[in-house]
């Protein structure tokens, strides 16, 4: 918000001290570094996902034949078409495009405790802060069902070919561990624990931060303080998980 | 709001209506963008131009979630472009990455 450039003496750089030039505060300066190095992280899951897709063969034939195989890359929209009570029925995307949804307005929630932080208005900062921690909660618990059911796979499963004792033979396999899945080769179950986990990991430690920051306002530590920036430094690392699984939607789910 | 002066008596200020307003204005975009990436997800075939649309409305949403949300479009000019010239990198690991992986393609399928 604060938009202050300073005005520096003639003659000297506003760099040379004093003043802030980029008009924000330390922290938020740091945040904003923090969450680069944080982009440059999960740029190297996805694009290495990106690599190893492209390194094996992908699904060529029509799209409603579609079975799982070892022998190449699955089709996501194949993989990701499970919703809860809707057992048995095909909802390509629609609980993940929830999720995005519930991410997203989170998002919104933390942006109008941002905005209530400005005017100094308590109730309203505890009032978005709590809708934010729900949203997160939220997504968090949708994130929980979604790892069970690619961990513990569908009925039909897929059979896997293996070369045993000089033979191939061939067995039944349901769901996903590290070491091998039903959707196909071991890679893809592989990125998406760490991928989607990673990014978990990451909701999971926002929701802490913006409890922390729920407390703090709860108990008038920022009212005493007479500032609540806090609510923006965290806001914007917040920000930053929406905007990861903005990503994560369309180079995992989507493409 | 970087005054630091201890206040007791804390003045709070009504919601910035027209400030409230747009933020949603933005939140609805998000929201049709998404709903528009699913629309297109259904009704067109696998390809290069749909996975091209698809990245184009993901950096178009990146930009409104960076830009307004995180607020970076009213920063300070020098803050701004620290920011998202370091992302310059991002683009060229990409392209680096892709290539290569069609190239480790190309010599699985000649190893078949």
């Amino acid at each position: 918000m604060s938009q202050s450039t300073a005005t520096t003496v003639p003659g000297r750089s506003v760099w040379d001290g004093g003043v802030s030039p980029m008009g924000v505060s330390y922290g938020k300066l740091m945040m904003w570094f923090f969450l680069l190095s944080d982009a440059f992280t999960f740029s190297g899951l996805l694009i290495t996902y990106g690599l190893i897709r492209t390194s094996h063969p992908a699904y060529t034939l029509a799209h409603d034949k579609f079975v799982f195989s070892q022998d190449y890359w699955p089709v996501p929209e194949k993989v990701f078409e499970a919703v809860p009570f809707l057992h048995g029925v095909s909802l390509p995307l629609v609980f993940v495009g929830l999720m995005t949804f519930i991410l997203i307005m989170s998002s919104v929630t933390m942006v109008l405790a941002v905005e209530a932080g400005h005017r100094m208005d308590r109730k309203a900062v505890e009032k978005w802060m709590l809708w934010t921690i729900i949203g997160g909660i939220t997504f968090l618990s949708c994130q929980a069902w979604e790892w069970t059911h690619f961990i513990v796979g569908t009925e039909a499963g897929s059979t896997i070919k293996e070369f045993v004792n000089g033979a191939w033979t061939t067995r039944p396999i349901h769901g996903a561990t590290l070491h091998e899945n039903q959707y196909g080769p071991r890679d893809f179950a592989d990125f998406f624990f760490f991928i989607t986990g990673f990014h978990g990991f990451h909701v999971f430690s926002g929701v802490l931060l913006n409890f922390l920051i729920f407390y703090r306002t709860v108990t008038g530590s920022y009212e005493r303080r007479g500032s609540y920036e806090m609510v923006e430094k965290v806001g914007l690392y917040w920000h930053f998980v929406d905007l990861v699984w903005v990503f994560v939607f369309t180079f995992f789910y989507l493409v | 709001m970087s005054h630091h002066s201890h206040e007791p008596q804390v003045v709070v200020l009504p919601p910035n209506k027209e400030k409230i307003r747009h933020l949603w204005k933005v939140a609805g975009i998000l929201l049709l963008i998404t709903i528009f990436e699913f629309i297109i997800a259904f009704s067109m075939p696998h390809g290069t131009a749909k996975t091209a649309i698809f990245v184009i409305m993901t950096i178009v949403k990146a930009g409104y979630i960076v830009g307004e949300f995180m607020h970076l479009r009213y920063e300070a000019k020098v803050l701004f472009w620290s920011v998202l010239i370091p992302t310059l990198f991002i683009i060229w690991m990409l392209v680096a990455f892709v290539y290569e992986g069609m190239k480790l393609s190309d010599i699985n399928f000649l190893g078949y």
